[in-house]
Protein backbone atom coordinates (compact mmCIF):
# COMPACT_ATOMS: atom_id res chain seq x y z
CA UNK A 1 0.00 0.00 0.00
CA UNK A 2 2.95 2.32 0.63
CA UNK A 3 4.42 1.43 -2.54
CA UNK A 4 1.78 2.53 -4.55
CA UNK A 5 0.99 5.92 -2.66
CA UNK A 6 4.69 6.31 -3.31
CA UNK A 7 4.24 5.47 -7.13
CA UNK A 8 1.17 7.63 -7.19
CA UNK A 9 3.03 10.68 -5.57
CA UNK A 10 6.23 10.21 -7.89
CA UNK A 11 3.79 10.11 -10.80
CA UNK A 12 1.92 13.36 -10.30
CA UNK A 13 5.22 15.07 -9.34
CA UNK A 14 6.56 14.29 -12.57
CA UNK A 15 3.08 15.62 -14.60
CA UNK A 16 3.74 18.79 -12.68
CA UNK A 17 7.18 18.69 -14.35
CA UNK A 18 6.28 17.97 -17.28
CA UNK A 19 4.44 20.98 -17.63
CA UNK A 20 6.61 23.63 -15.79
CA UNK A 21 9.52 22.63 -16.41
CA UNK A 22 11.42 25.79 -14.68
CA UNK A 23 10.62 24.45 -11.22
CA UNK A 24 13.33 21.27 -11.91
CA UNK A 25 16.00 23.12 -10.34
CA UNK A 26 13.62 23.35 -7.18
CA UNK A 27 12.51 20.39 -6.80
CA UNK A 28 15.69 18.63 -7.13
CA UNK A 29 16.84 20.77 -4.15
CA UNK A 30 13.73 19.84 -2.31
CA UNK A 31 14.03 15.92 -3.08
CA UNK A 32 17.14 16.46 -2.08
CA UNK A 33 16.24 17.34 1.64
CA UNK A 34 13.62 15.26 1.86
CA UNK A 35 16.00 12.56 1.71
CA UNK A 36 18.44 13.60 4.03
CA UNK A 37 15.08 13.92 6.45
CA UNK A 38 14.11 10.61 5.50
CA UNK A 39 17.92 9.22 6.72
CA UNK A 40 17.77 11.16 10.25
CA UNK A 41 14.42 9.75 10.84
CA UNK A 42 16.18 6.04 10.89
CA UNK A 43 18.51 7.54 13.53
CA UNK A 44 16.06 9.25 15.83
CA UNK A 45 14.28 8.21 18.58
CA UNK A 46 10.76 7.07 17.82
CA UNK A 47 9.17 7.23 21.45
CA UNK A 48 5.87 5.36 20.27
CA UNK A 49 7.81 2.52 19.29
CA UNK A 50 9.95 2.68 22.85
CA UNK A 51 6.47 2.43 24.51
CA UNK A 52 5.14 -0.64 22.64
CA UNK A 53 7.94 -2.44 22.91
CA UNK A 54 8.02 -1.97 27.20
CA UNK A 55 4.64 -3.07 26.92
CA UNK A 56 4.83 -5.73 25.17
CA UNK A 57 8.27 -7.36 27.13
CA UNK A 58 6.18 -6.65 30.50
CA UNK A 59 3.00 -8.22 28.78
CA UNK A 60 4.31 -11.13 27.53
CA UNK A 61 7.27 -11.90 30.15
CA UNK A 62 5.13 -10.44 33.51
CA UNK A 63 2.10 -10.31 33.29
CA UNK A 64 1.13 -13.57 30.91
CA UNK A 65 3.51 -15.51 32.89
CA UNK A 66 2.15 -14.71 36.29
CA UNK A 67 -1.37 -15.12 36.15
CA UNK A 68 -1.84 -16.09 39.85
CA UNK A 69 -0.52 -12.84 40.76
CA UNK A 70 -2.34 -10.67 38.62
CA UNK A 71 -5.55 -12.42 38.94
CA UNK A 72 -5.58 -11.46 43.06
CA UNK A 73 -4.32 -7.77 41.55
CA UNK A 74 -7.24 -7.14 40.15
CA UNK A 75 -9.65 -7.51 42.80
CA UNK A 76 -7.57 -4.70 44.78
CA UNK A 77 -3.89 -4.01 46.78
CA UNK A 78 -2.52 -4.50 49.76
CA UNK A 79 1.16 -2.91 49.69
CA UNK A 80 2.68 -2.90 52.77
CA UNK A 81 4.60 0.59 51.89
CA UNK A 82 4.48 3.58 51.18
CA UNK A 83 7.48 4.96 49.51
CA UNK A 84 8.51 8.31 48.29
CA UNK A 85 11.11 8.72 46.00
CA UNK A 86 12.90 11.50 43.34
CA UNK A 87 11.33 11.62 40.46
CA UNK A 88 14.66 11.34 38.78
CA UNK A 89 15.06 8.35 36.16
CA UNK A 90 17.68 6.66 38.22
CA UNK A 91 16.05 5.71 41.26
CA UNK A 92 12.90 4.11 40.89
CA UNK A 93 12.61 2.03 44.19
CA UNK A 94 11.28 -0.70 41.98
CA UNK A 95 14.22 -1.37 40.18
CA UNK A 96 16.31 -0.16 42.95
CA UNK A 97 14.59 -2.51 45.72
CA UNK A 98 13.21 -4.98 43.61
CA UNK A 99 9.60 -4.17 44.47
CA UNK A 100 6.73 -6.39 42.95
CA UNK A 101 3.70 -5.28 41.72
CA UNK A 102 1.56 -4.94 44.53
CA UNK A 103 3.92 -4.47 47.41
CA UNK A 104 4.24 -0.24 47.26
CA UNK A 105 2.11 2.52 47.15
CA UNK A 106 4.65 5.14 45.15
CA UNK A 107 4.73 9.27 45.91
CA UNK A 108 7.53 10.14 43.53
CA UNK A 109 8.19 14.48 43.45
CA UNK A 110 11.59 16.39 43.17
CA UNK A 111 13.75 15.27 45.85
CA UNK A 112 11.06 13.08 47.48
CA UNK A 113 9.56 15.65 49.52
CA UNK A 114 7.32 15.28 52.38
CA UNK A 115 6.02 18.59 52.88
CA UNK A 116 3.93 19.24 56.09
CA UNK A 117 0.65 18.92 56.52
CA UNK A 118 -0.99 21.68 54.90
CA UNK A 119 -4.43 21.48 52.59
CA UNK A 120 -3.94 24.31 50.49
CA UNK A 121 -0.36 24.08 49.43
CA UNK A 122 -0.18 20.41 49.53
CA UNK A 123 -3.17 18.62 49.11
CA UNK A 124 -1.44 16.22 46.38
CA UNK A 125 1.10 15.04 49.18
CA UNK A 126 -1.41 14.67 51.45
CA UNK A 127 -3.78 12.91 49.83
CA UNK A 128 -1.13 10.06 48.84
CA UNK A 129 -0.30 9.90 52.38
CA UNK A 130 -4.19 9.91 53.72
CA UNK A 131 -5.33 7.27 51.08
CA UNK A 132 -1.76 4.71 52.42
CA UNK A 133 -2.69 4.97 55.53
CA UNK A 134 -6.82 5.43 55.95
CA UNK A 135 -7.31 2.88 53.14
CA UNK A 136 -4.67 0.54 52.10
CA UNK A 137 -3.49 0.98 55.98
CA UNK A 138 0.36 0.04 54.89
CA UNK A 139 2.34 -0.71 57.66
CA UNK A 140 5.56 1.19 56.49
CA UNK A 141 6.59 4.68 55.50
CA UNK A 142 9.81 4.75 53.71
CA UNK A 143 11.65 8.08 52.25
CA UNK A 144 14.29 7.54 50.12
CA UNK A 145 16.89 9.89 49.18
CA UNK A 146 19.64 9.71 46.78
CA UNK A 147 23.23 10.85 45.62
CA UNK A 148 23.43 13.54 43.41
CA UNK A 149 20.36 14.82 43.68
CA UNK A 150 19.53 17.60 41.31
CA UNK A 151 16.65 18.85 43.59
CA UNK A 152 18.76 19.09 46.57
CA UNK A 153 21.68 20.80 45.12
CA UNK A 154 18.93 23.76 43.85
CA UNK A 155 18.17 23.94 47.37
CA UNK A 156 21.57 23.99 48.67
CA UNK A 157 22.34 27.11 46.13
CA UNK A 158 19.66 28.85 47.01
CA UNK A 159 20.85 32.66 47.79
CA UNK A 160 20.78 33.39 51.27
CA UNK A 161 18.44 36.47 50.61
CA UNK A 162 15.64 33.48 49.43
CA UNK A 163 15.34 34.94 46.51
CA UNK A 164 14.34 32.43 43.47
CA UNK A 165 14.68 32.71 39.69
CA UNK A 166 12.65 29.44 39.24
CA UNK A 167 8.96 29.41 38.67
CA UNK A 168 8.31 26.76 41.00
CA UNK A 169 11.42 24.67 41.53
CA UNK A 170 13.00 26.45 44.27
CA UNK A 171 9.91 26.99 46.12
CA UNK A 172 9.61 23.36 46.51
CA UNK A 173 13.08 22.73 47.28
CA UNK A 174 12.74 25.29 50.42
CA UNK A 175 11.10 22.49 52.36
CA UNK A 176 14.08 20.96 52.98
CA UNK A 177 15.40 24.50 54.30
CA UNK A 178 15.77 23.11 57.99
CA UNK A 179 17.99 20.20 56.58
CA UNK A 180 20.60 23.04 55.16
CA UNK A 181 20.83 25.06 58.15
CA UNK A 182 21.94 22.36 60.06
CA UNK A 183 24.54 20.93 57.18
CA UNK A 184 25.46 24.41 57.00
CA UNK A 185 25.82 24.37 60.83
CA UNK A 186 27.78 21.21 61.03
CA UNK A 187 29.93 21.47 58.24
CA UNK A 188 30.99 24.49 57.32
CA UNK A 189 33.79 23.86 56.49
CA UNK A 190 32.93 21.09 53.63
CA UNK A 191 33.17 20.95 49.99
CA UNK A 192 30.16 22.21 48.25
CA UNK A 193 29.88 18.41 47.58
CA UNK A 194 30.26 16.84 50.28
CA UNK A 195 27.69 19.58 51.86
CA UNK A 196 25.10 18.55 49.24
CA UNK A 197 25.82 15.03 50.27
CA UNK A 198 24.74 15.38 54.07
CA UNK A 199 21.52 17.17 52.96
CA UNK A 200 20.55 14.93 50.90
CA UNK A 201 20.40 12.16 54.12
CA UNK A 202 19.10 15.03 56.42
CA UNK A 203 16.48 16.27 53.85
CA UNK A 204 15.22 13.08 54.54
CA UNK A 205 15.15 13.10 58.01
CA UNK A 206 13.21 16.97 57.86
CA UNK A 207 10.66 14.83 55.60
CA UNK A 208 10.16 11.84 58.43
CA UNK A 209 9.87 14.87 60.95
CA UNK A 210 7.12 16.09 58.70
CA UNK A 211 5.15 12.71 58.19
CA UNK A 212 4.42 13.64 62.06
CA UNK A 213 2.36 16.05 61.33
CA UNK A 214 -0.40 14.01 59.87
CA UNK A 215 -2.62 13.07 62.54
CA UNK A 216 -3.30 9.66 60.99
CA UNK A 217 0.28 8.92 60.51
CA UNK A 218 0.94 10.36 64.64
CA UNK A 219 -2.32 7.26 65.29
CA UNK A 220 -0.34 4.75 63.23
CA UNK A 221 2.63 5.38 65.10
CA UNK A 222 1.21 5.64 68.65
CA UNK A 223 -0.96 2.27 68.00
CA UNK A 224 2.60 0.76 66.53
CA UNK A 225 0.56 -0.17 63.28
CA UNK A 226 2.77 2.16 61.21
CA UNK A 227 6.61 2.94 61.22
CA UNK A 228 8.51 5.19 59.67
CA UNK A 229 12.48 4.40 57.92
CA UNK A 230 14.90 6.53 56.04
CA UNK A 231 16.94 5.75 53.02
CA UNK A 232 20.01 6.60 51.29
CA UNK A 233 20.46 5.02 47.73
CA UNK A 234 24.22 6.06 46.32
CA UNK A 235 24.47 5.23 42.86
CA UNK A 236 27.66 6.65 42.73
CA UNK A 237 29.23 4.00 45.26
CA UNK A 238 26.34 1.33 44.53
CA UNK A 239 25.37 1.43 47.91
CA UNK A 240 21.59 1.90 50.26
CA UNK A 241 21.57 2.89 53.72
CA UNK A 242 18.45 2.37 55.72
CA UNK A 243 17.58 3.86 59.36
CA UNK A 244 14.15 4.31 61.53
CA UNK A 245 12.63 6.52 62.79
CA UNK A 246 10.76 5.95 66.41
CA UNK A 247 8.49 8.19 68.27
CA UNK A 248 6.52 7.26 71.44
CA UNK A 249 3.96 8.97 73.08
CA UNK A 250 4.05 8.74 77.34
CA UNK A 251 0.50 8.49 79.25
CA UNK A 252 0.17 12.05 80.33
CA UNK A 253 -0.14 12.23 84.16
CA UNK A 254 -2.13 14.87 86.19
CA UNK A 255 -0.12 17.29 87.96
CA UNK B 1 6.17 -14.42 95.34
CA UNK B 2 7.27 -17.82 95.14
CA UNK B 3 10.90 -18.45 94.04
CA UNK B 4 9.40 -20.52 90.59
CA UNK B 5 8.09 -16.83 89.90
CA UNK B 6 10.62 -14.93 90.83
CA UNK B 7 13.63 -16.98 88.54
CA UNK B 8 10.83 -16.56 85.58
CA UNK B 9 10.65 -12.92 86.51
CA UNK B 10 14.65 -13.13 86.21
CA UNK B 11 14.65 -15.26 82.96
CA UNK B 12 12.64 -12.58 81.94
CA UNK B 13 14.30 -9.72 82.49
CA UNK B 14 17.34 -10.98 80.99
CA UNK B 15 15.95 -12.04 77.32
CA UNK B 16 13.90 -8.84 77.18
CA UNK B 17 16.31 -6.45 78.41
CA UNK B 18 19.22 -8.29 75.64
CA UNK B 19 16.20 -7.71 73.19
CA UNK B 20 15.57 -4.13 74.28
CA UNK B 21 18.83 -2.86 74.04
CA UNK B 22 19.54 -4.31 70.24
CA UNK B 23 16.42 -2.62 69.49
CA UNK B 24 15.91 0.87 71.41
CA UNK B 25 20.03 1.43 70.90
CA UNK B 26 20.79 1.16 66.78
CA UNK B 27 24.32 2.27 66.12
CA UNK B 28 24.93 5.75 67.04
CA UNK B 29 23.58 8.60 64.55
CA UNK B 30 20.46 6.93 64.48
CA UNK B 31 21.72 4.80 61.02
CA UNK B 32 21.69 1.46 60.65
CA UNK B 33 23.68 0.33 57.47
CA UNK B 34 22.08 -2.80 56.68
CA UNK B 35 25.28 -4.81 57.34
CA UNK B 36 26.31 -3.59 60.52
CA UNK B 37 26.77 -4.32 64.47
CA UNK B 38 28.16 -8.08 64.33
CA UNK B 39 26.43 -10.32 66.06
CA UNK B 40 29.29 -10.70 68.62
CA UNK B 41 29.44 -7.39 69.59
CA UNK B 42 25.76 -7.39 70.26
CA UNK B 43 25.49 -10.41 72.53
CA UNK B 44 28.64 -8.97 74.47
CA UNK B 45 26.97 -5.93 74.81
CA UNK B 46 23.93 -7.67 76.05
CA UNK B 47 25.93 -9.88 78.67
CA UNK B 48 26.71 -6.58 80.42
CA UNK B 49 23.72 -5.05 80.53
CA UNK B 50 21.86 -8.04 81.95
CA UNK B 51 24.37 -8.36 84.92
CA UNK B 52 23.77 -5.03 85.66
CA UNK B 53 19.87 -5.33 84.84
CA UNK B 54 19.42 -8.41 87.67
CA UNK B 55 21.53 -6.95 89.91
CA UNK B 56 18.97 -3.98 89.88
CA UNK B 57 15.94 -5.82 89.56
CA UNK B 58 16.68 -8.40 92.87
CA UNK B 59 17.75 -5.69 94.64
CA UNK B 60 14.46 -3.71 94.51
CA UNK B 61 12.42 -6.55 95.21
CA UNK B 62 14.44 -7.69 97.91
CA UNK B 63 13.54 -4.50 99.61
CA UNK B 64 10.29 -4.28 98.32
CA UNK B 65 8.42 -7.47 98.11
CA UNK B 66 4.95 -5.88 97.59
CA UNK B 67 6.53 -5.04 93.53
CA UNK B 68 6.52 -8.45 92.67
CA UNK B 69 3.38 -8.86 91.21
CA UNK B 70 3.41 -5.22 89.77
CA UNK B 71 7.04 -6.06 88.00
CA UNK B 72 5.89 -9.67 86.95
CA UNK B 73 2.82 -7.75 84.83
CA UNK B 74 5.08 -5.04 83.57
CA UNK B 75 7.63 -7.66 82.35
CA UNK B 76 4.85 -9.44 80.40
CA UNK B 77 3.55 -6.56 78.71
CA UNK B 78 7.25 -6.02 77.48
CA UNK B 79 7.08 -9.61 75.99
CA UNK B 80 4.68 -9.17 74.20
CA UNK B 81 5.65 -5.73 72.97
CA UNK B 82 8.79 -6.68 72.38
CA UNK B 83 7.95 -10.06 70.31
CA UNK B 84 5.31 -7.31 68.25
CA UNK B 85 7.74 -5.21 67.55
CA UNK B 86 10.37 -7.59 66.58
CA UNK B 87 8.19 -9.35 64.48
CA UNK B 88 7.44 -6.62 62.42
CA UNK B 89 10.92 -5.02 62.44
CA UNK B 90 12.69 -7.78 61.02
CA UNK B 91 10.50 -7.90 57.92
CA UNK B 92 10.16 -4.50 56.54
CA UNK B 93 14.00 -4.66 56.63
CA UNK B 94 14.59 -7.78 55.49
CA UNK B 95 12.16 -7.41 52.34
CA UNK B 96 14.36 -3.78 51.69
CA UNK B 97 17.67 -5.49 52.38
CA UNK B 98 17.23 -8.61 49.85
CA UNK B 99 15.28 -6.44 47.54
CA UNK B 100 19.01 -3.96 47.34
CA UNK B 101 20.80 -6.76 47.33
CA UNK B 102 19.25 -8.54 43.74
CA UNK B 103 19.27 -5.75 41.76
CA UNK B 104 22.72 -4.75 43.16
CA UNK B 105 24.04 -8.41 42.02
CA UNK B 106 21.69 -8.92 39.11
CA UNK B 107 21.45 -5.02 37.24
CA UNK B 108 24.22 -2.80 39.27
CA UNK B 109 27.41 -5.27 39.09
CA UNK B 110 25.99 -6.52 35.58
CA UNK B 111 25.87 -3.48 33.46
CA UNK B 112 28.69 -1.52 34.73
CA UNK B 113 28.94 0.72 31.50
CA UNK B 114 25.04 1.99 31.78
CA UNK B 115 25.60 2.86 35.78
CA UNK B 116 29.18 4.25 35.55
CA UNK B 117 27.09 6.42 32.37
CA UNK B 118 24.22 7.23 35.11
CA UNK B 119 26.82 8.14 37.77
CA UNK B 120 27.61 11.42 35.50
CA UNK B 121 24.15 12.55 34.80
CA UNK B 122 20.45 11.69 33.61
CA UNK B 123 18.96 12.69 29.60
CA UNK B 124 15.95 10.88 30.00
CA UNK B 125 13.32 11.20 27.07
CA UNK B 126 10.58 10.77 28.66
CA UNK B 127 8.57 12.35 31.97
CA UNK B 128 6.14 9.71 32.96
CA UNK B 129 2.61 10.62 35.52
CA UNK B 130 1.47 7.92 36.60
CA UNK B 131 -0.52 6.70 39.93
CA UNK B 132 0.70 5.81 43.32
CA UNK B 133 -1.24 3.14 42.85
CA UNK B 134 0.98 -0.06 43.52
CA UNK B 135 -0.26 -2.95 40.71
CA UNK B 136 0.89 0.46 37.96
CA UNK B 137 4.78 1.23 38.26
CA UNK B 138 5.93 2.34 34.91
CA UNK B 139 9.44 0.84 35.36
CA UNK B 140 7.09 -2.68 35.42
CA UNK B 141 4.73 -2.07 32.35
CA UNK B 142 6.77 -0.56 30.05
CA UNK B 143 10.28 -1.83 31.53
CA UNK B 144 11.62 1.32 31.82
CA UNK B 145 15.40 1.32 32.46
CA UNK B 146 17.26 3.63 34.86
CA UNK B 147 18.03 6.75 33.34
CA UNK B 148 14.77 6.55 30.90
CA UNK B 149 12.02 8.68 32.20
CA UNK B 150 11.35 10.95 35.35
CA UNK B 151 8.74 9.79 36.87
CA UNK B 152 5.91 11.71 38.80
CA UNK B 153 3.41 9.56 41.06
CA UNK B 154 0.40 10.79 42.69
CA UNK B 155 -3.29 10.14 43.30
CA UNK B 156 -5.01 8.87 40.21
CA UNK B 157 -1.74 10.18 37.86
CA UNK B 158 -2.95 13.97 37.62
CA UNK B 159 -1.44 16.96 36.13
CA UNK B 160 -3.32 20.10 37.81
CA UNK B 161 -3.03 23.05 36.21
CA UNK B 162 -0.29 26.04 36.85
CA UNK B 163 -0.40 27.25 40.32
CA UNK B 164 2.74 28.25 42.51
CA UNK B 165 0.60 28.10 45.45
CA UNK B 166 -1.53 25.39 45.29
CA UNK B 167 0.49 22.88 43.27
CA UNK B 168 3.86 23.52 43.07
CA UNK B 169 4.38 20.37 43.47
CA UNK B 170 3.72 19.30 40.12
CA UNK B 171 4.98 22.32 38.59
CA UNK B 172 8.69 21.41 39.87
CA UNK B 173 8.57 18.33 38.27
CA UNK B 174 7.73 19.87 35.06
CA UNK B 175 9.90 22.49 35.25
CA UNK B 176 12.86 20.48 35.95
CA UNK B 177 11.91 18.18 33.18
CA UNK B 178 11.19 20.19 30.34
CA UNK B 179 13.29 23.34 31.11
CA UNK B 180 16.18 21.04 32.32
CA UNK B 181 16.15 18.41 31.59
CA UNK B 182 14.38 18.49 28.08
CA UNK B 183 12.38 15.64 28.08
CA UNK B 184 11.21 15.41 24.44
CA UNK B 185 8.06 13.32 25.57
CA UNK B 186 5.51 13.90 28.62
CA UNK B 187 3.24 10.51 29.16
CA UNK B 188 0.22 11.05 31.49
CA UNK B 189 -0.93 7.21 32.35
CA UNK B 190 -4.04 6.15 33.73
CA UNK B 191 -5.17 2.72 35.08
CA UNK B 192 -8.07 0.52 35.36
CA UNK B 193 -9.60 0.50 38.90
CA UNK B 194 -8.53 4.13 40.06
CA UNK B 195 -9.33 4.19 43.66
CA UNK B 196 -8.68 8.36 43.44
CA UNK B 197 -11.18 8.07 39.86
CA UNK B 198 -13.67 6.06 41.89
CA UNK B 199 -12.95 8.43 44.83
CA UNK B 200 -13.76 11.37 42.16
CA UNK B 201 -16.92 9.65 40.72
CA UNK B 202 -18.28 9.53 44.41
CA UNK B 203 -18.46 13.00 44.91
CA UNK B 204 -21.78 14.08 46.04
CA UNK B 205 -22.91 16.68 43.38
CA UNK B 206 -22.54 19.61 46.14
CA UNK B 207 -19.25 19.21 46.11
CA UNK B 208 -19.31 18.27 49.70
CA UNK B 209 -16.27 15.98 51.34
CA UNK B 210 -15.25 14.24 54.11
CA UNK B 211 -11.76 13.20 53.38
CA UNK B 212 -8.71 15.56 54.75
CA UNK B 213 -6.72 15.58 51.44
CA UNK B 214 -8.05 13.28 48.89
CA UNK B 215 -11.72 14.35 47.52
CA UNK B 216 -9.78 17.81 47.07
CA UNK B 217 -6.93 16.54 44.89
CA UNK B 218 -8.88 14.49 42.80
CA UNK B 219 -11.22 17.42 42.35
CA UNK B 220 -8.56 18.83 39.91
CA UNK B 221 -10.06 16.83 37.51
CA UNK B 222 -14.00 17.67 37.73
CA UNK B 223 -14.26 18.61 34.19
CA UNK B 224 -13.60 15.23 33.02
CA UNK B 225 -16.64 13.84 35.47
CA UNK B 226 -19.19 16.33 34.53
CA UNK B 227 -18.04 15.21 30.78
CA UNK B 228 -18.59 11.66 31.38
CA UNK B 229 -22.04 11.86 33.67
CA UNK B 230 -23.46 14.07 30.34
CA UNK B 231 -22.59 11.31 27.71
CA UNK B 232 -22.36 8.29 29.47
CA UNK B 233 -25.40 8.02 31.56
CA UNK B 234 -26.79 4.80 30.04
CA UNK B 235 -23.47 3.12 30.89
CA UNK B 236 -23.10 1.26 33.85
CA UNK B 237 -21.01 2.71 37.30
CA UNK B 238 -18.02 0.43 36.27
CA UNK B 239 -17.91 1.50 32.85
CA UNK B 240 -18.26 4.92 34.01
CA UNK B 241 -15.17 4.85 35.62
CA UNK B 242 -13.01 3.47 33.08
CA UNK B 243 -14.21 6.54 31.00
CA UNK B 244 -13.26 8.61 33.76
CA UNK B 245 -9.85 7.12 33.92
CA UNK B 246 -9.47 8.09 30.52
CA UNK B 247 -11.23 11.17 30.35
CA UNK B 248 -8.90 12.38 33.21
CA UNK B 249 -6.13 11.74 31.31
CA UNK B 250 -7.04 14.43 28.95
CA UNK B 251 -7.58 17.12 31.55
CA UNK B 252 -3.91 16.71 32.34
CA UNK B 253 -2.74 16.78 29.18
CA UNK B 254 -4.74 19.70 28.72
CA UNK B 255 -3.70 21.30 32.14
CA UNK B 256 0.05 20.71 31.03
CA UNK B 257 -0.40 23.42 28.28
CA UNK B 258 -0.77 26.04 31.06
CA UNK B 259 2.62 25.62 31.67
CA UNK B 260 4.34 28.70 29.09
CA UNK B 261 7.43 26.11 29.46
CA UNK B 262 5.12 23.67 28.13
CA UNK B 263 3.48 25.12 25.23
CA UNK B 264 6.23 26.65 24.05
CA UNK B 265 7.69 23.27 23.33
CA UNK B 266 5.17 22.04 21.77
CA UNK B 267 4.61 24.80 19.48
CA UNK B 268 8.67 24.07 18.57
CA UNK B 269 7.86 20.42 18.25
CA UNK B 270 10.34 19.96 20.61
CA UNK B 271 8.25 18.04 22.99
CA UNK B 272 5.43 15.64 22.61
CA UNK B 273 2.28 15.08 25.13
CA UNK B 274 0.63 11.47 25.22
CA UNK B 275 -2.11 10.28 26.82
CA UNK B 276 -1.81 6.02 28.00
CA UNK B 277 -4.48 3.62 30.17
CA UNK B 278 -3.46 0.97 31.27
CA UNK B 279 -6.18 -2.12 32.11
CA UNK B 280 -4.63 -4.64 34.42
CA UNK B 281 -7.91 -6.50 33.93
CA UNK B 282 -7.87 -7.05 30.23
CA UNK B 283 -4.06 -6.78 29.80
CA UNK B 284 -4.05 -3.49 27.89
CA UNK B 285 -2.48 -0.75 26.98
CA UNK B 286 -3.68 1.92 25.02
CA UNK B 287 -1.42 5.06 23.50
CA UNK B 288 -2.93 7.92 22.16
CA UNK B 289 -1.21 11.78 21.06
CA UNK B 290 -3.08 15.20 21.74
CA UNK B 291 -1.85 17.60 18.74
CA UNK B 292 -1.38 21.38 19.67
CA UNK B 293 -0.68 24.09 16.98
CA UNK B 294 -0.73 27.99 17.16
CA UNK B 295 -1.20 29.67 13.74
CA UNK B 296 0.91 32.39 13.23
CA UNK B 297 -1.48 35.64 13.92
CA UNK B 298 -2.59 37.78 11.17
CA UNK B 299 -3.60 41.53 11.49
CA UNK B 300 -6.80 41.98 11.19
Amino acid sequence: MANKSYEEAIVSLQSLLSEKGELGPVVAERIDEITAELQQSRKTFDPVQRIKCGWLYFKTEIYDKNPELFDKLKKGQEPKFLVFACSDSRVSPTTVLNFQPGEAFMARNIANMVPPYDKLRYSGVGAVIEYAVLYLKVENIVVIGHSACGGIEALMNLPKDGSESTEFIENWVKIGLPAKAKVLAEHPESTFEEQCKYCEKEAVNVSLANLLTYPFVRDGLVNKTLALKGGYYDFIKGEFQLWGLHFHLSSPCTL
Amino acid sequence: MRQKEREFVYWCVFFLYTGKKIINHPPPRSKMTLFSTSAREVTKMAEDSYEEAIAGLKKLLSEKNELEDAAAAKIRQLTAELQGVEGKKSDPDEKIRAGFAHFKAEKYEKNPDLYGQLAKGQSPKFLVFACSDSRVCPSHILNFQPGEAFVVRNIANMVPPYDQTKYSGVGAAVEYAVVHLKVENILVIGHSCCGGIKGLMSIPDDGSTNSDFIEEWVKICLTAKAKVKAECCNLDPAEQCTKLEKEAVNVSLGNLLTYPFVREAVVKKSIALKGGHYDFVNGSFELWNIDFKLNPSISL
